[in-house]
């Protein structure tokens, strides 16, 4: 009877019997989820409907909207009919981590918003509230303050600030991605394959490291930068990706150094496996944990180095709406228009948070020496 | 028995600790006294509540999670110390009361010299100036029997061995000429050679001193070797006190027996060891009834019940144990049927 | 403890040799030809290319690099291309200017951050516990440059429009009629300008400082020593400042090492917002307008800084932590 209101309950408000059970990490992003969307529906069907037909940004804003909604609704649906099947989980090593991660509130929190802020950036086409290159009238709509038709203001061009921070959430946040992806491939092959076979190798590889480590990082991206032309984001993903693998690189082999005494790599080493197929069959994917977490925190890491390159003017530069380079321009009106530098600012500041709070908890559910 | 004043009137001592699982009750009603130059052993597992009962003279419980709850006393020559100020505490602590812990290599600290650590307590409590505290405390290193105590007074805690650092807590502990010093198993990480030498040096200290001495030790060994009387602990709670020799002679209760039978080249020559099976349960919950019923070879039905108070073997009031079969287990007792 | 700081030393030169390498690399492999800056396009081709004899670009890159390698060896960094002047001029004047930014910053970091980490680690999960740490967050993960446009918004422009008591200059080191100041009037005029700058730089350094003391803290407070220090009877601030503190800190110094590189990352962003005459600025500047002996010397002084400050952090170390001078 109960287990029969409870799945009335999630098809209507899915995520809504996860929450009140006090799960409110899946329960909380599947009803913020479907209620977001339901309304994004309601009050931009025209936007959502033209979408199928637009450019590839506005398909595939449109199509978020409809997986989101079939997500939200189909893993509550799911989760209240299999009651237990989700629990069932053992003992291994990632159900642990999995139970000590939902304990911890806060980096649940931080999860909910990197999650929240990847939607908004593949939905931007259809909620933000004009196109962020274009121009209002200059006479009547520059710099206009906050509130009002400009939600955060207009900047010293007449465009609205807010669609221009919906759109720059759409670069910042692809560039993380894409140049963590780079560095943390990178590094993780280095480490492993230095603490793997030590020796020499280890030497050369682990003198680069530390010497790349001890230098002022921003100092050797402004050289790149500049040298290289990095004003598309293309270029500047991929500087920031190579320069970004030492530190993955130091502690993939710290993890590789104590898990080559370990039995089971012994095992494999006396079976007569090649190097190669023990280093990616059993060297990395125990070293996974470790890489998830420093790659977590190292995307917030990465949004905060490109802000700071495009705010020096040797990243992306204007009219591309990144979040760097609109502190930037707000900087010379900071008098007249304080809003213009200050909430870009502030979306970056809660986004590298979440990234930071969502990347602490996963190292203290995977840290095992932390789990008590 | 001696008729000693009582230096030290712990009265229903219950230390708490609120953890993630549940209240842990790791001392529940604990009573003792420890008269003027008498060294009462505390005896029992791990687990038992002998270290918190210790801490707890001190308050030195961190707190939170732990808490002395109200309607316990620790009365130290008559002044109740739980309703001491901080300030008057502090005075206690290191000057009156002293204390020396089970690890000697964690106990000291590594970036202070010892010497420092040993004036510390000098020049606090006795006001002395540097060079009165410096000599004082080459005095006391050589009284503990530390070879070139000059030389020892300026090396770090990394530099000597367990045995020698263990003498420094001693020489800390003593310091100030305490009237009651606590040692919460002294010799216990100590190599067994030297742990001879620990227990000779507190038993010839004490006599010179003439402080009273309460021993916490899990080795009845120890216990056999320096205590005048014994409190046997169980679950946070007293099970057993009298004599040292009746104790050793003429256990009353299941658990001290157990203990008994366990040590080696105790009891009966052609017999093995016996430990006492299983672990001591959780302080988050004790059984109901008696705490070491789950353990015990001679339980009985009204033991998961109820458990008796501490009942007095004989006219004396210092020898009690807690348990229904106490007089008709063990070795023969007077009164009892 | 000499021979310690002489092995260091040893040690370090490699380091700074292949880093310099590195540097050079990097600059001369880059696409772009320098002269392109600042030569007028109209010159004829054989100005240009004497030009380029003159700047000894004309010859191949490892005896370019041999060349610059010999002359770094006596101390000199070539001529800066675009203000004719040797780039060894340039850095002492403007070397002072960001040592004074970097170790105010650097010092109020530590202050600030370790004091606070020792109050949160006392009061474990209080109020101002969590306030404090969650804040703490929100500057660790704030882009220097942006929380330095905050201060000027506020404590200058804003204090400004409301009035405030103190308002504090948004640029430069120093007012343009200093020269005329009287000692007093000096003192204090250099102060207001480095406090908003410093503070800037030192709030993002301080709120990782304090996480990392806080846990340290947290950490020592739990040691047995700790207790015994409380049985001896002693005060709860002689506790924490004498026996704590001291082995707390030891964690806490690698910071200093560990930091530097962070904290000249963070010059060039509070040089260039506040225009502050410095190396950070410098190396911006000279970036753009592809002055490669200023950019090899200007990044070549950063390195050597974070090297030696890293062995500072390891000297400490050893003076904080008696079980290493053993060794």
């Amino acid at each position: 009877m109960t287990d029969r209101r409870r799945v009335i309950l999630s098809a209507l408000l899915p995520g809504f019997p996860q929450l009140a059970a006090g799960r409110w990490g899946g329960g909380g992003l599947s009803l913020t989820v479907w209620l977001a969307f339901v309304g994004l529906l309601l009050t931009r069907w025209a936007r959502f409907a033209a979408g199928w037909g637009g450019p590839l940004d506005h398909k595939i804003a449109s199509l978020t909207v409809v997986a989101g909604l079939i997500g939200a609704w189909g893993w509550s649906l799911y989760d209240v009919s299999n009651p237990g099947g989700v629990k069932q989980s053992g003992v291994s090593q990632w159900s642990l981590a999995a139970r000590a991660f939902r304990k911890n509130r806060i980096a649940v929190a931080g999860v909910l918003v990197v999650v929240w802020v990847y939607l908004i950036a593949l939905v931007t086409p259809l909620i933000a509230p004009h196109d962020p290159a274009a121009q209002a009238s200059l006479l009547t709509a520059r710099m206009v303050g906050p509130g009002g038709e400009f939600v955060l203001g207009t900047d010293d061009l007449a465009r609205d600030v807010l669609s221009r921070i919906l759109y720059g959430a759409r670069i910042s946040l692809s560039i993380g991605f894409v140049a963590v992806g780079i560095s943390v491939t990178i590094g993780t092959l280095v480490g492993a394959v230095s603490g793997y076979l030590g020796g020499w190798v280890d030497t050369v590889l682990m003198r680069f490291v530390d010497m790349v480590i001890s230098f002022p990082r921003l100092v050797l991206l402004i050289s790149l930068s500049a040298l290289f032309d990095t004003n598309s984001i293309l270029m500047i993903t991929v500087v920031l990706g190579f320069t970004q693998w030492p530190g993955t690189a130091r502690v993939v082999r710290g993890d590789v150094l104590s898990l080559r005494e370990r039995e089971f790599i012994e095992a494999s080493r006396a079976l007569g496996f090649s190097r190669r197929r023990i280093i990616l069959r059993h060297v990395i994917p125990n070293v996974l944990s470790s890489v998830i977490v420093v790659a977590t925190l190292a995307i917030g890491n990465v949004i905060v180095l490109e802000a700071g390159l495009s705010f020096l003017g040797l990243g992306l530069l204007p009219p591309t709406p990144s979040w760097g380079s609109m502190v930037a321009g707000g900087r010379d009106q900071l008098l007249g228009a304080w809003w213009m530098s200050t909430f870009p600012g502030l979306a970056i500041v809660l986004t590298v948070v979440a990234f930071n709070l969502a990347g602490e908890g996963l190292r203290d559910a995977l840290d095992p020496r932390l789990r008590t | 028995m001696t008729t000693r004043p009582d230096l030290l009137v712990v009265t229903d001592l219950r230390t708490h600790f609120t953890t993630e699982v549940g209240v842990a009750r790791a001392v529940d009603g604990v009573s003792f006294q420890v008269g003027m130059g008498e060294t009462l052993g505390i005896v029992g597992e791990s687990g038992c509540g002998k270290t918190v009962t210790a801490l707890s003279i001190l308050q030195l419980i961190p707190s939170p999670p732990g808490e002395i709850l109200k309607g316990s006393s620790i009365l130290f020559d008559g002044e109740e110390l739980l309703k001491a100020a901080p300030a008057r505490l502090r005075e206690i602590r290191g000057n009156d009361i002293s204390m020396i812990f089970q690890e000697p290599m964690t106990s000291l600290n590594p970036v202070l010299k010892v010497g420092h650590q040993i004036e510390e307590a000098l020049r606090l409590h006795r006001g002395l100036s540097k060079s009165e505290a410096r000599s004082a405390g080459v005095a006391l290193l050589a009284e503990v029997g530390i070879s070139d105590p000059e030389e020892r007074y300026d090396c770090y805690p990394h530099h000597l061995s367990g045995g020698m650092l263990q003498r420094i807590m001693i020489a800390i502990a003593l310091s100030c000429e305490p009237r009651v010093l606590i040692a919460d198993e002294p010799t216990t990480a100590l190599d067994v050679t030297v742990q001879a030498q620990i227990l000779d040096l507190l038993a010839k200290l004490q006599d010179r001193h003439g402080m009273a001495l309460l021993l916490i030790t899990h080795d009845l060994g120890v216990i056999a070797e320096v205590c005048d009387r014994v409190v046997v602990m169980y679950g946070g709670q007293i099970v057993e006190t009298g004599t040292t020799q009746d104790i050793l002679t003429r256990p009353e209760h299941p658990y001290t027996q157990g203990l008994l039978a366990s040590l080696p080249g105790s009891g009966d020559r052609d017999v093995r060891l016996n430990p006492i099976p299983g672990t001591v349960p959780s302080p988050v919950n004790w059984p109901a009834g008696c705490r070491f019923r789950d353990r015990c070879p001679v339980a009985e039905e009204r033991c998961a019940e109820s458990v008796p108070e501490l009942l007095p073997l004989s006219e004396e009031t210092t020898r009690l144990a807690r348990c229904w079969r106490v007089g008709s287990i063990g070795g023969p007792v007077e009164g009892s049927t | 403890m000499r021979t310690f700081i002489a092995r260091r030393l040893l040690g370090a030169i490699p380091l700074v040799l292949g880093i310099a390498t590195l540097i050079f690399f990097v600059v001369n492999l880059a696409p772009g030809d320098p002269t392109a800056r600042f030569l007028n396009p109209n010159t004829s081709p054989e100005a240009q290319e004497q030009v380029r004899v003159n700047l000894g670009l004309d010859q191949p890159l490892p005896i370019r690099y041999v060349r610059w390698l010999g002359a770094l060896a006596k101390g000199d960094l070539g001529d800066s291309f675009s203000h004719n002047r040797p780039v060894v001029d340039i850095i002492q004047e403007l070397l002072p200017n960001t040592l004074l930014l970097s170790f105010s910053a650097i010092g109020l970091a530590f202050i600030l951050g370790i004091l606070l980490g020792i109050l949160q680690a006392v009061r474990q999960y209080s109020l101002l516990d969590s306030i404090a740490s969650m804040v703490g967050l929100f500057f660790y993960s704030m882009p220097s440059f942006w929380l330095a446009l905050m201060m000027v918004l506020l404590f200058s422009y804003g204090a400004n429009v409301w009035d405030w008591p103190i308002q504090f200059p948004a640029s430069d080191v120093q007012d343009i009629e200093y020269a005329f100041f009287s000692p007093v009037e000096k003192v204090q005029d250099r102060l207001m300008h480095l406090t908003l700058p410093a503070t800037s730089l030192a709030l993002v350094l301080a709120a990782g400082i304090a996480r990392f003391t806080r846990a340290s803290m947290l950490d020592v407070i739990r040691q047995d020593f700790i207790r015994t220090a409380r049985a001896k009877g002693l005060s709860e601030p002689v506790v924490i400042f004498r026996h704590a503190l001291r082995n707390a800190l030891i964690p806490v110094i690698t910071l200093v090492g560990l930091y530097l590189p962070f904290l000249f990352s963070g010059t060039v962003f509070i040089e260039t917002v506040f225009a502050w005459p410095g190396m950070g600025k410098l190396v911006v500047d000279s970036i753009l307008e592809r002055d490669y002996p200023v950019v090899m010397g200007g990044t070549l002084v950063f390195a050597v800084m974070v090297v030696v400050g890293n062995l500072v952090s390891d000297v400490l170390y050893a003076v904080v932590d008696p079980r290493i001078r053993h060794d």
